[in-house]
C-alpha cells in the first residue's frame, strides 16, 4: 500500500494545495562537503536507531539479492518427494514443501526475483510517473491538463482490479507485473512531481537556468529533478513494498509469476492454504521475509525523509 | 459554493469518460473467449459461431462500444455470463455488504490508528513513538489475505472465539429485512438484536484484516498532522496562557489536526473497496470485489466493467463530497478554491 | 457447539417475541437436524443443464430437482462405501420400461405430479426431450451419445405413455437416458414463461426449478447459497429425510476444512487429496472416496504439430515421467496408478487400465536419439481452475523432460481462456483430466480419440485405424456380440497406448467429509452430489 501520507492534500489533482503542512525550502543545494552530509546521517540515525536498523537490512536484502543463488545448500528447483512436507530440520532449515523443495534455498533466492520486482516497478514509475508529473508542473496548460486527466483517471479504477486486469489481459510473467504496478502507482508520482515542479517553477535558481540561455528540457532534467528527488526517494522507498505486496496479491488470484519460480508472494499464497493441515513452515518463512522486505523499505523511506528534509517528518 | 460545484463537476466528466474506456478495451483485451466457454463441452466452431453472435460478440469494436455506451446511458450494465442476472441488479444488492465490511474496517482502523498517531506525536522520539511506527508499519507489510488467513487460523480454527468464516451470516440465521443492506444496521432498526450479534460477530476478523491493513496511513498521517499542528503558534499561544495539556491537545490541536487525516480517509476508503478484493475472498463474503474477481477469470465482461464503473464513480464521488467538506470546515480552501 | 446452540435458542425465541414475523422466516421453525448444509468450493451458475455454459455446479441443482424416466439402482462397494449400479436400473418417474427390438416404452407413474401441482404427462415428457435436443449445445451432444437425435423418436403414445424410438441400436441408449440431461420439465409452465426469442424458457428456468424432482431451489444468490426443500409430493423413489439444504460456497479450501473440522458444516464436497490424506489420519468425521470412473489425468500432446507429431519423442516422453513422484507428491499417494503394466498390448478391457510404461530415464533417452528430434523448447499448460492437482504435476515433468532435452515452459491458463484454448487446439502439451458419463470404454474414446476431433480430443488425434476400432465397438456392443466387442476394445485401448497422444497418469478418487452422523452418500457418474439419500441421524 502506497503511503498517502506523503501527499499533500486534497484528494483531486485539479484543486491547488491546501498550504502545505511545511512548505518545503528547495531542497539542500548544500555544496559537496561529504563530511557534513555523513554527519548528518551518523546523527539521524542515532536520533532513530528503527532508521538505521532499516538502512542495515535494506543492505543485508541489497546483499543476498546479489549472491543469494550462490550460497544456498540446496537447489531451488530441485524436487524430491522423500522428504516432502518436513518441518523444518538441520538438513531443511526451513523446512521442505509439497514437492520436497528446500524452502531455505527457495526464500534466498527468491530475495533476487523480489528485488528485481521492486526495483524494476519503481525505476518504471520513476521515470514515467516523475517526468510526466515536473512536465505538467512546470508548464502548466494542456500539458498539465492532459498529464493530470490521464493521473485522475488511472486514480479513479479500483488499483488492484486495475493490475488483475493488465496481468490477465498480457499474461502472467515478471515483465507484466511489473508493468501493471508502475501504472497502478502512476498517478502518485505525478502528483508528488507536479506539486514540487509547481513550487519551483518560479525558484531563482530556475530563472538563473533560464537566463544563461538553457533550453526547457534542460532546466527539468538539469535543475528540477535533481531538487525534487529527495522527496522522491521518500515514495520510492515505498514502492517498493508496495511492488512486492502486490505481486504476492496477484499470486494468491492465480496471477503471479510462473511455477517453479521461487518468488515470496507466491509461495505465501501456496502456503497459505496448508496452514490449516499445521504445515505452518511453508507460508511462514516467506511471509517473514516478505513482511521483513516489506517493513525495511517502509521504515527506509522514513528515514530518508528525516534525512533529507526534516521538516517533513511524519 | 455552486460555481465550485459546477466546476469540480466539469473536471470530473472526462475522468470518468476515460473510465468508461479504458475498462472497455481492458475487456475486451483480456483473454478468453467468453464464447468458447459457454458453449461448454459441445464446443465446436459452429456452435461458438452462434453463440458468438448471440453475445453480440461479433460485430465490430467500435459498434460493440457504441452499443455499450448506450446500453450504459439507459442505465442497464449489461447481463452477468455467469449468474445471467443484469449486473446493475447484482451490483446493487452486493454493495451493501461490501461497504459495511469497509466502512466497520476503516472505523475499527481510525478507533486504533487515530490515538496511535496522537500518542506518537505528543510523545514524539520517545520508545512510544517509535513503537507506534512499527506497529502500524507491521500490519502494512504483510500480504492481506496473509493477516486474514492467520487470523482465521487463530481466533476460528484454534480458539474458537470467532465464528466460522461462512459469510455476512450463519448459514441457519435469517438476514433482517432490506431496509440499508447493511445488517448492523437493519436488525437495530427492527430490534433484532440476536442477528446484530449474530452478523457483527461474522463481521470482525474480515473488518480486523482490513483495519489492520489500513492502520499505517492513517496513523501517520495524523502523527504528521498532529506534529504540524503542535509546533504552530496558536498551540504556543494556549501553552503560554496556560491551559493545561489535555485541553491544548484535545480541544485546539486534535481539532485541527483532523482536516488532513479527513481527506486521507476519503482515499484510503476507496483503495481499500478495491482491495476488499481478496479479504472477500478468504472469508467467502458475498461482496462485489469477489464478484468482480471471479468475473475477471471467467472473462465475463459485463460484470467486470459494471464493477469498475461503480467504483470509480464512487470515488469521484466521495472525494468531491470531501473536497466539499473541506471547503465548509476550513474557509480558508473556500476563500482559495 | 455450545455457543451455536446458545445462539439459536436465542434466534428462536427472539423470532418468536419479533413484532412480525414473515414467512421468509419459516427457516428459524425447521428442525436443524433436517437441514444439511454442504460447503463446496463453487456454487451453480445455472439452475438448469439445459441452459447456455451450466457450470457443472448446476448439473448438481438439475439433477436434485428434476426426475428422469429411469435412474440406476445403488450397490454396495467392497470398502462399504455406495455407488450408483451402472449396469441396473430401476423407475423414477416411470413405473415401468419395456426395451423392444428398436423401441423402448416406458409407463409413467399415475400419481406423478410436478411441484406446483400439475400432474406428469408424457406430453410434459416428450417436450422436455425435445427441449434436451432443441437447446443445442452440450445437451444436444450428450444427447447424441445414445443416438437421441431427433424429436421424432420421442413419442407421446398416450398420456402416460412415452416411447423412444431407436435410430440405430446402440448400448449407450437406454444408460443416456439416466443421464442428467433428459429431466423431466413442466412444459405447461414453461411454455407460459416462454417468448419467441427464448421458446424453451430458458430464462425462466435458469433461476427457477420448474420440476417435479425431491426438491426445489427457494432461494439462489449466485456465488454464495443456494437454498433447497424439500418437496413432499415426490414420487420419484423413496421420501428424503433432510428438508431442508444449504449450499454454500466457501473458496477457501482452507476454511472448508476449518468448518467441516468444528462441526460447524455437514458435508465438505470434491476434497483436494492432500486434505483427504491428511483428515484420515485422525479424525471424527466420515471420509468416502471413490475412484472416478471412467476418468484419468493424462498428459496430452498435441500430435499435428512439431514437436510432438514425432511418436519416438511421444514414447520417450512416455518413459521420462516420473509417474510415482507425481502421484506422491500431487496427490499424496492417493490415486490408482495407470502406468506400469505388463504391456501396451492389454489383455483386459478394464478401462482406465495401466499403460505399459515406466519410469525409465535411460529407455527415455534412447529414444530420444532415436527419434531425430534435437533438444526441444516447448510450453505445458493447465487449468489454473485445477493448479492444486495440476500444478505439482507440471512442476515434476517440467523438471524430469529437462533430463532427455525438453526444455518446458510453465503456462496456468485461467478459467475462461483454458475453453477457448482448448477449443484452438493449440497447446502442444498439457496437464488435462477426463471423465465421461456413460462408464464403458468406448464412450471416452468416442470423445477423446475418435476422428470427429471433439473438444476433448485436445491431442487432435485422428486415425482411420482407431475409428475404425471405436466404431467395431459400439456395433458390437448393440447387438451383444460380446467377444467382438472385447477384441475391438483391446484394439483401441491398445492402439491409444502404442501411439500414446496423451499418456495417462492416474486415475483420481472423489473425496468426500461428512460428519459422523450423516449417512446415505452415494457415487455417482456425475460426480455430484445427490441429496435424495442422504440421512442425518
Amino acid at each position: 500500500m502506497t503511503d498517502t501520507a506523503t501527499i499533500v492534500p486534497p484528494a483531486s489533482t485539479a484543486a491547488t494545495p491546501l498550504p502545505p503542512l511545511a512548505e518545503a525550502p528547495p531542497a539542500a543545494e548544500t555544496k559537496p562537503e561529504s563530511n557534513s552530509i555523513f554527519r548528518h546521517a551518523r546523527y539521524v540515525m542515532a536520533e532513530n536507531p528503527v532508521t538505521g536498523l532499516a538502512f542495515v537490512l535494506f543492505a543485508l536484502i541489497a546483499v543476498l539479492a546479489l549472491i543469494g543463488p550462490y550460497i544456498v545448500p540446496h537447489d531451488p528447483l530441485a524436487s524430491d518427494t522423500a522428504v516432502s512436507l518436513q518441518a523444518p530440520t538441520w538438513e531443511h532449515w526451513f523446512g521442505t514443501d509439497q514437492l520436497g523443495r528446500d524452502i531455505f534455498s527457495r526464500v534466498v533466492v527468491a530475495t533476487r526475483l523480489d528485488f528485481i520486482i521492486a526495483i524494476s516497478s519503481v525505476a518504471l514509475v520513476f521515470v514515467l510517473g516523475g517526468f510526466a508529473g515536473i512536465a505538467a508542473g512546470f508548464f502548466g496548460g494542456w500539458t498539465d491538463r492532459l498529464v493530470s486527466r490521464l493521473a485522475d483517471t488511472i486514480m479513479a479504477f479500483p488499483l488492484f482490479v486495475l493490475a488483475m486486469g493488465i496481468v490477465a489481459a498480457l499474461g502472467n510473467t515478471v515483465t507484466n507485473i511489473v508493468i501493471a504496478t508502475a501504472i497502478i502507482n502512476f498517478p502518485l508520482y505525478v502528483r508528488v512531481a507536479r506539486a514540487e515542479a509547481n513550487v519551483r517553477r518560479e525558484a531563482g535558481f530556475v530563472q538563473a537556468a533560464r537566463l544563461s540561455g538553457n533550453g526547457d528540457f534542460r532546466i527539468l532534467l538539469a535543475h528540477i529533478l535533481p531538487n525534487i528527488m529527495p522527496i522522491m526517494m521518500v515514495q520510492i522507498s515505498l514502492t517498493m513494498g508496495y511492488a512486492i505486496l502486490n505481486a504476492a496479491g496477484l499470486s494468491f488470484i492465480g496471477l503471479g509469476v510462473k511455477p517453479p519460480t521461487p518468488e515470496w508472494g507466491i509461495m505465501v499464497a501456496e502456503g497459505a492454504a496448508n496452514i490449516i493441515s499445521g504445515e505452518w513452515w511453508i507460508a511462514l518463512f516467506p511471509g517473514a521475509a516478505l513482511m521483513i522486505a516489506v517493513f525495511t523499505f517502509n521504515l527506509l523511506g522514513d528515514g530518508l525523509r528525516d534525512l533529507v528534509d526534516p521538516q517533513r517528518r511524519t | 459554493m455552486l460555481a465550485t460545484l459546477g466546476r469540480r463537476l466539469v473536471t470530473v466528466i472526462p475522468t470518468l469518460i476515460g473510465v468508461v474506456i479504458v475498462t472497455f478495451l481492458l475487456t475486451r483485451v483480456l483473454p478468453g473467449d467468453p464464447a468458447v466457454y459457454f458453449a461448454g463441452p459441445a464446443a465446436t466452431p459452429q456452435s461458438i459461431a452462434d453463440i458468438r453472435k448471440s453475445l453480440g460478440l461479433d460485430k465490430p469494436l467500435p459498434e460493440q462500444f457504441a452499443r455499450y455506451v448506450n446500453d450504459l446511458a439507459h442505465g442497464n450494465f449489461g447481463n452477468s455470463l455467469s449468474t445471467g442476472r443484469p449486473v446493475a441488479t447484482e451490483i446493487t444488492s452486493r454493495l451493501p455488504a461490501s461497504a459495511e465490511l469497509t466502512l466497520l474496517g476503516l472505523i475499527l482502523s481510525l478507533v486504533i490508528a487515530v490515538p496511535l498517531g496522537i500518542l506518537a506525536a505528543v510523545k514524539q522520539g520517545s520508545w512510544i513513538d517509535h513503537t507506534c511506527r512499527i506497529v502500524a508499519t507491521a500490519g502494512v507489510s504483510l500480504p492481506v489475505f496473509f493477516t486474514g488467513l492467520l487470523l482465521v487460523y487463530v481466533f476460528y480454527y484454534q480458539l474458537g472465539w470467532s465464528p466460522a468464516p461462512i459469510g455476512r451470516l450463519d448459514a441457519f440465521a435469517t438476514a433482517p429485512p432490506d431496509i440499508t443492506g447493511f445488517y448492523l444496521i437493519d436488525s437495530l432498526v427492527t430490534g433484532n438484536l440476536e442477528t446484530f450479534r449474530a452478523s457483527f460477530s461474522q463481521l470482525i476478523l474480515p473488518a480486523g484484516t482490513l483495519a489492520i491493513f489500513s492502520l499505517a496511513p492513517i496513523a501517520r498521517m495524523t502523527r504528521a498532522s498532529m506534529l504540524a499542528v503542535l509546533a504552530s503558534e496558536f498551540v504556543r499561544t494556549a501553552r503560554a496562557s496556560g491551559l493545561d495539556d489535555r485541553t491544548v491537545i484535545i480541544t485546539y490541536a486534535f481539532r485541527n489536526a483532523m482536516l488532513p487525516v479527513v481527506t486521507t480517509l476519503g482515499m484510503v476508503f476507496s483503495f481499500l473497496l478495491g482491495a476488499n478484493v481478496l479479504v472477500e475472498k478468504v472469508f467467502a463474503w458475498p461482496g462485489i470485489g469477489s464478484y468482480a474477481v471471479e468475473a475477471l477469470l471467467q472473462s465475463d465482461f459485463a460484470p467486470v466493467q459494471g464493477f469498475v464503473l461503480a467504483m470509480a464513480v464512487l470515488y469521484v464521488a466521495l472525494n468531491l463530497l470531501i473536497d466539499m467538506l473541506y471547503g465548509v470546515i476550513d474557509p480558508r480552501v473556500r476563500l482559495e478554491g | 457447539m455450545k455457543r451455536r446452540q446458545f445462539l439459536k435458542s436465542t434466534a428462536a425465541v427472539a423470532a418468536g417475541a419479533a413484532i412480525s414475523a414473515p414467512t421468509i422466516f419459516s427457516a428459524e421453525a425447521q428442525s436443524r437436524k433436517e437441514t444439511l448444509l454442504l460447503v463446496t468450493e463453487n456454487g451453480p451458475n445455472n439452475l438448469d443443464i439445459h441452459g447456455v455454459g451450466t457450470n457443472r455446479p448446476g448439473y448438481e441443482a438439475s439433477w436434485n430437482c428434476y426426475d428422469r424416466l429411469v435412474t440406476h439402482s445403488t450397490k454396495t462397494l467392497p470398502d462399504g462405501s455406495l455407488s450408483y449400479d451402472r449396469d441396473k436400473f430401476v423407475p423414477e418417474l416411470a413405473e415401468d420400461m419395456n426395451i423392444g427390438d428398436m423401441s423402448v416404452t416406458f409407463k409413467l407413474k399415475k400419481n406423478a405430479k410436478f411441484q406446483d401441482g400439475t400432474p406428469v404427462t408424457a406430453k410434459d415428457v416428450k417436450w422436455s426431450y425435445d427441449r434436451s435436443i432443441g437447446v443445442g449445445g452440450f445437451p444436444r451432444v450428450q444427447m447424441k451419445a445414445g443416438s437421441l437425435e431427433k424429436p421424432e423418436q420421442f413419442v407421446a403414445v398416450d398420456d402416460s405413455t412415452f416411447r423412444v424410438d431407436f435410430l440405430k441400436k446402440n448400448r449407450l441408449t437406454v444408460p443416456d437416458l439416466a443421464v442428467i440431461v433428459p429431466g423431466i420439465y413442466n412444459s405447461a409452465l414453461l411454455k407460459s414463461k416462454a417468448s419467441e426469442k427464448d421458446p424453451w424458457a430458458l430464462e425462466y428456468t435458469k433461476s427457477n426449478t420448474a420440476g417435479s424432482g425431491a426438491y426445489k431451489v427457494t432461494s439462489w444468490k449466485p456465488g454464495v447459497e443456494t437454498v433447497y426443500e424439500r418437496n413432499d409430493a415426490w414420487v420419484g423413489g423413496k421420501m428424503p429425510q433432510l428438508k431442508k439444504v444449504i449450499w454454500r460456497t466457501i473458496p477457501s479450501s482452507g476454511n472448508r476444512r476449518a468448518l467441516m473440522e468444528r462441526g460447524d458444516a455437514d458435508i465438505s464436497f470434491d476434497l483436494p487429496a492432500k486434505d483427504f490424506t491428511e483428515m484420515k489420519k485422525g479424525t471424527k468425521l466420515k471420509l468416502i472416496s471413490n475412484p472416478i470412473g471412467n476418468g484419468m489425468y493424462s498428459l496430452e500432446l498435441n500430435v499435428v504439430k512439431p514437436p510432438f507429431n514425432n511418436p519416438k519423442v511421444r514414447e520417450a516422453i512416455a518413459y521420462a515421467i516420473p509417474y510415482q513422484k507425481i502421484i506422491d507428491a500431487a496427490m499424496f499417494g492417493h490415486a490408482m496408478p495407470l502406468f506400469g503394466g505388463k504391456s501396451n498390448d492389454v489383455t483386459e478391457t478394464v478401462w482406465p487400465q495401466p499403460t505399459g510404461y515406466k519410469y525409465d530415464l535411460a529407455k527415455a533417452k534412447a529414444l530420444m536419439a532415436e527419434s531425430g528430434a534435437g533438444p526441444i523448447e516447448s510450453v505445458i499448460s493447465f487449468d489454473l481452475g485445477d493448479a492444486v492437482s495440476s500444478e505439482p504435476m507440471a512442476v515434476l515433468i517440467q523438471e524430469s523432460l529437462a533430463e532427455i532435452g525438453i526444455k518446458l515452459a510453465i503456462n496456468k491458463v485461467p478459467g475462461a481462456n483454458w475453453r477457448s484454448n482448448m477449443a484452438k487446439k493449440e497447446m502442444p502439451m498439457m496437464v488435462n483430466f477426463f471423465s465421461g458419463w456413460l462408464d464403458y470404454p468406448e464412450y471416452f474414446f468416442f470423445w477423446c480419440y475418435s476422428g470427429q476431433n471433439a473438444i476433448f480430443n485436445t491431442p487432435s488425434y485422428v486415425d482411420k485405424g482407431m475409428d475404425a476400432f471405436i466404431d467395431g465397438a459400439y456395433a458390437a456392443a448393440a447387438i451383444g456380440e460380446k467377444e467382438k466387442y472385447a477384441a475391438n476394445v483391446k484394439g483401441f485401448i491398445s492402439k491409444a497406448y502404442h501411439d500414446v497422444p496423451r499418456v495417462p497418469l492416474f486415475q483420481p478418487f472423489l473425496n468426500v467429509a461428512t460428519q459422523e452422523n450423516i449417512s446415505g452418500y452415494q457415487y455417482w457418474f456425475h460426480r455430484q452430489v445427490d441429496y435424495r439419500k442422504l440421512v442425518k441421524a
